[in-house]
């Protein structure tokens, strides 16, 4: 890790981290980007835990989504999880790719990153010169941007054990079985507290604060709910999945998602 | 009798081991490796090129522009004879002054590895000046349109009309006309394995030998000897193992010259494989049609007219050699040409316009010809509260209504279209479906059934390439070469893509010689050693390379027996080949193994008396005459789930019953058909080359345009009837393009029929669920 670091704080923008490289790989080959260095932290297997502590569940880095999919612990306490890695692409990429990868990547459709959010989950970053917290909420910036520095690593996922008695509801809407969801869903209902994350919808994953504010409030205002979320997004100008579509289509996945709960 | 036998394709254990040979597994030594510049503009012109960074790139050895091959390299016009009127403007290997569509090479690098020519690539500096982009046929065709050819005064390629009857006087009689706006998005081939080619040159014989993933070794040969002013017979093109082609592997492909060039120019071995995004922007395309369309009825359902109009557009060029015509001329030819109707009216304009050349790709036409049709007729019976089997049963051209020739102009043979209705109605029970079908509405689950019957034109005789101009064989000649041991190699000019042809062949020459299938080996795929053949394209091998095949066999069987009855002293006609062995024909008893012919014609051939037919080597040729295709016939049916929130199209069920006449293998055949339907329902769902308003390709990689995969798609059930062709011994027609031509009119329809109670309909294709949620008026 401290050859890691060094590497990363001298050569900085110009280096690449590859860990299960489903991203970064093709993005070489598109010749999107030419990093001069590509640090592979494939070995770092400190990265490789899920430890548990009183009232979180901390998740390396570079554990692949396999591995999570396999972890009971995972099951047990964020099914939320479970839920979304069956939607990550096909068992190739779900062996390969890892969670730290995907969520450093940024992509707006990306799975982890929206249920992060749900979970109110936060990242460790780690440099040469310090190791720090960021929220979910703070770390996705914008399509591929985080608040990660140059220098940093994603090394971990520290996520709240949710409350006794919630639930947890992912869904998305993809063409095909594997593809990068047109829109999705991370949903957790507590007692007193929904949360409800989007993905494919924005330049990031986000929140539905206003949605989750009212249904928190007043868990029956359904079509209430309907029209605020399709309103609170601000889905990517897309001519193949225009706005209007993106819109219409969190409507159907929350609706869908409200009909999983308990009445 | 190994013809008509379940036989897996002979390649199949190899290719599926991961031992194929394919272009790009060939090293040669002192290779050189081909990346290129391309236009990132739709239309643009090029005021000037700077190779001086890329040409002091490590490991670059040569930098091309136009200018540098202008002497090494002929250009093109894709001329077509039939079609005298037809545009064909100039295209060059390398673009010269303009290019035409983002991702025409307009400069070539050449070095020791692709990732270095790559890299020198991004260094040639190009100066550009953007002009205005023609991006869809319609504004094309707009009198303020830019126009792409300095030789012409618009953008229009070619128009025409095909009348018969009096149509006009139809619609005023028909009780009812229905009448629809469709939209066929562009999509392609898309093969597993990319376009790719090797090729090298031996100055010492002047010699030009190609390595190349193609259909049609035989047309490259000639066309590389012309472009390069080579001696033909100084020039090979050989196919080794073809991981798809799809017809987008039958052309000739700028890109793929300039490999020959450079080989020719270095004197060294140069490897040029297309990349998946450079396959999307350069490969040939297919579809991007709009058709207006219209159909009367007489008060009883019966069809009396149908009008199309064809729009569409042949991209930047036009495909060479064959030209870009033949989709929007099967259109014009093909809608509604299951039906008797007498009164027909079809006009086709086709454009040039900013995007990547447009072509034949599987099923040339024939999808949207079908879909058209079929979409119209189901219109018109749910007008008339008739359905949709009913109104086709009235309508169907009968058994006794052939031969005839189509409203369209198509001699048909004989086609069973009541027979294949017939036989589908066994296998899917659409009263059941329909009871289904309303049950599950009620509980707000939206099915639908979809039929589509087609007309398959297969095996083009002469008349079309031949009276074109175009150096095409429409003949095949099958070589068979009796070795020594009684094996026999069996050389012919079709070739495989994957598809299975030369297991086909090997079942007929073993199947007409009496010889175990094992003991006959078929060699295709190669311009020096083959006899000069037409490759494989528009489901022509098994119906003439098969009827070739049988032709030779017959001769080289006839000969051992010649030679196997003058040892016996017998007459050939009392003797019979079984299993590799010469029997008496009556009685089945043995009297010499094929073995011993080979050993003593060749070893020993002087016991064999003079005035003994007794070669070897046989050679046979079959050309048709007077036709210019074999139809063949069938329908599909489409069952489809609607999710009527999301918009996604999930097909449940699929069935195919198909006539392609004599089939010389049914498990490939059926195999040809599924991977046909595949494609189909591919172009009907998922595929399409998406272009924004300047031009730029928005799909360029498997993540934006979708194939249809493993997961969605359904059981594929295939059926066959039989209608043997009569112009030929075997009565083969070809298999290929069925599935295709079917697929997409089947889906649009069951598609439709699922979204009937919300009074909604649909005629574009792919049906993505943004488009299908707008019909539905959700978004």
């Amino acid at each position: 890790m401290a050859d890691a670091l060094g590497l990363l704080a001298r050569h900085g923008d110009d280096a690449a981290i590859v860990a299960g490289g489903q991203s970064l790989l093709p993005i070489l080959n598109f010749r999107l980007a030419a990093p001069e260095l590509l640090i592979d932290i494939g070995r770092l297997d400190d990265l490789k835990q899920i430890t548990e502590g009183d009232d979180y569940i901390e998740i390396g880095a570079l554990l692949r989504h396999c591995d999570l999919a396999d972890s009971p612990l995972i099951g047990r306490d964020l099914p939320l999880l479970h839920q979304a890695i069956n939607h990550i692409a096909h068992p190739a990429v779900r062996h390969r790719g890892t969670i730290g990868g995907s969520l450093a990547m940024a992509d707006p459709a990306a799975e982890l990153g929206a249920c992060c959010l749900a979970l109110d989950g936060a990242f460790s970053l780690l440099s040469g010169r310090e190791q720090r917290w960021v929220a979910a909420s703070d770390f996705f910036k914008g399509v591929y941007e985080t608040a990660l520095q140059p220098d940093e690593i994603l090394t971990a996922i520290r996520i709240p054990k949710p409350v006794r008695n919630s639930i947890s509801v992912f869904e998305e809407i993809a063409r095909r079985r594997g593809d990068f969801a047109m829109a999705g869903l991370a949903l957790v209902a507590a007692p007193n507290s929904l949360r409800i994350a989007l993905l494919g919808v924005a330049d990031r994953p986000v929140l539905a604060g206003q949605t989750m504010a009212l249904l928190s409030a007043n868990p029956t205002a359904v079509d209430a709910a309907m029209e605020m979320i399709a309103t609170e997004i601000e889905p990517p100008d897309d001519p193949a999945y225009p706005p209007a579509y993106r819109r219409h289509l969190v409507q159907v996945l929350l609706r869908r998602a409200l009909s999983r709960l308990p009445q | 009798m190994s013809i008509g036998a379940e036989v897996p394709r002979d390649r199949a254990k190899r290719l599926l081991t991961g031992r194929g040979r394919f272009v790009d597994d060939i090293q040669l030594p002192r290779m050189l490796h081909l990346a290129f510049v391309r236009s990132p503009y739709a239309h643009a012109r090029i005021e000037a090129i700077d190779t001086a960074g890329a040409i002091s790139m490590p490991g670059v050895i040569a930098v091309y522009t136009a200018k540098e091959l202008e002497d090494a390299v002929s250009s093109w016009r894709p001329e077509h004879k039939l079609f005298p009127t037809m545009a064909a403007p100039e295209q060059h290997a390398l673009a010269k002054e303009t290019a035409r569509w983002q991702g025409e090479a307009v400069a070539a690098v050449v070095a020791e590895s692709r990732a270095q020519a790559e890299d020198a690539a991004e260094h040639v500096a190009v100066t550009w000046h953007e002009l205005p982009a023609v991006t869809d046929a319609k504004a094309a065709l707009a009198t303020d349109a830019a126009v792409l050819h300095d030789d012409m005064t618009t953008n229009l390629a070619f128009s025409t009309e095909i009348v018969t009857g009096d149509v006009a006087l139809a619609f005023r009689d028909a009780a009812h006309v229905v009448e629809e706006h469709f939209r066929f998005n562009r999509h392609s081939g898309v093969s597993l394995e990319p376009r790719g080619i090797i090729a090298e040159f031996e100055p010492g014989e002047n010699r030009l030998t190609v390595h190349q993933s193609h259909q049609t070794p035989h047309q490259q040969q000639d066309l590389y000897a012309r472009l390069l002013a080579l001696p033909e017979h100084k020039v090979r093109v050989i196919c080794p193992d073809v991981g798809g082609a799809f017809g987008l592997k039958h052309h000739l492909m700028a890109d793929e010259l300039v490999a020959c060039v450079a080989a020719r120019l270095l004197c060294r071995p140069v490897k040029y494989i297309a990349d998946r995004l450079e396959s999307f922007l350069s490969d040939i395309h297919c579809r991007d049609h709009e058709v207006h369309a219209r159909m009367a009825f007489s008060a009883a359902g019966k069809i009396l007219g149908i009008e199309v109009d064809d729009l569409f557009n042949a991209g930047a060029y036009g495909q060479y050699p064959r030209t870009s015509i033949a989709e929007g001329n099967q259109i014009t030819r093909l809608t509604g040409a299951p039906y008797g109707h007498e009164h027909y009216r079809a006009g086709l304009r086709m454009a040039f316009l900013n995007k990547s050349i447009l072509g034949h790709i599987r099923s040339v036409g024939h999808p949207i010809a079908c879909a058209v049709a079929e979409r119209l007729l189901d219109m018109g019976a749910a007008d008339f509260g008739l359905d949709p089997i009913e109104v086709r049963r009235m309508n169907y051209l009968s058994d006794d209504d052939f031969p005839r020739t189509s409203a369209g102009g198509v001699e048909f043979e004989s086609l069973s279209f009541n027979g294949c209705l017939d036989k589908a109605l066994q296998m899917i029970d659409v009263p059941g479906f329909r009871e289904t079908q309303t049950a599950l509405g009620q509980q707000g689950i939206y099915r639908g059934i979809g039929i589509a019957t087609f007309v398959e034109l297969t095996a083009i005789g002469p008349e079309y390439y031949g009276e074109g101009g175009q150096h095409i064989s429409a003949q095949e000649t099958c070589l068979l070469r009796l070795e020594g041991s009684g094996t026999v190699r069996c050389y012919t000019g079709v070739t495989d893509q994957g598809q299975g042809i030369d297991t086909g062949i090997q079942q007929v020459v073993a199947g007409v010689m009496g010889l175990p299938l094992a003991d006959v080996e078929v060699i295709s795929g190669d311009s020096a050693l083959c006899p000069v053949g037409g490759g494989s394209w528009g489901s022509r091998g098994a119906a003439l390379g098969g009827e070739a095949a049988l032709g030779a066999a017959r001769t080289l069987r006839g000969n051992i027996l010649n030679i196997a009855a003058s040892l016996l002293q017998k007459e050939p006609n009392d003797l019979s080949i079984e299993q590799g062995v010469v029997i008496d024909a009556a009685s089945g008893s043995r009297h010499m193994a094929v073995s011993e012919i080979g050993r003593i014609g060749h070893f020993q051939p002087y016991t064999i008396p003079d005035g003994v037919s007794a070669d070897l080597t046989v050679v046979e040729r079959y050309g048709s005459r007077d036709r210019m295709f074999l139809a063949g016939n069938g329908l599909q049916i489409a069952v489809v789930e609607v999710d009527v929130d999301s918009g996604i199209v999930t097909p449940l069920r699929h069935l195919v019953v198909h006539d392609c006449g004599r089939i010389l293998n049914p498990l490939l055949v059926r195999e040809q058909v599924r991977g046909g339907v595949v494609q189909g329902i591919g172009a009907a769902l998922y595929e399409e080359l998406r272009y924004d308003e300047d031009g730029h390709l928005m799909t360029g990689s498997f993540a934006d345009y979708l194939v249809p995969m493993a997961g969605e798609m359904p059981d594929i059930e295939v059926a066959h009837l039989e209608t043997p062709t009569k112009t030929s011994e075997l009565g083969a027609k070809g298999a290929g393009e069925a599935g295709t031509a079917g697929a997409v009119g089947a889906v649009l329809n069951a598609v439709n029929d699922a979204i009937a109670p919300f009074k909604a309909s649909i005629a574009e294709t792919p049906i993505t669920p943004p488009r299908l949620l707008r019909a539905l008026g959700k978004i």
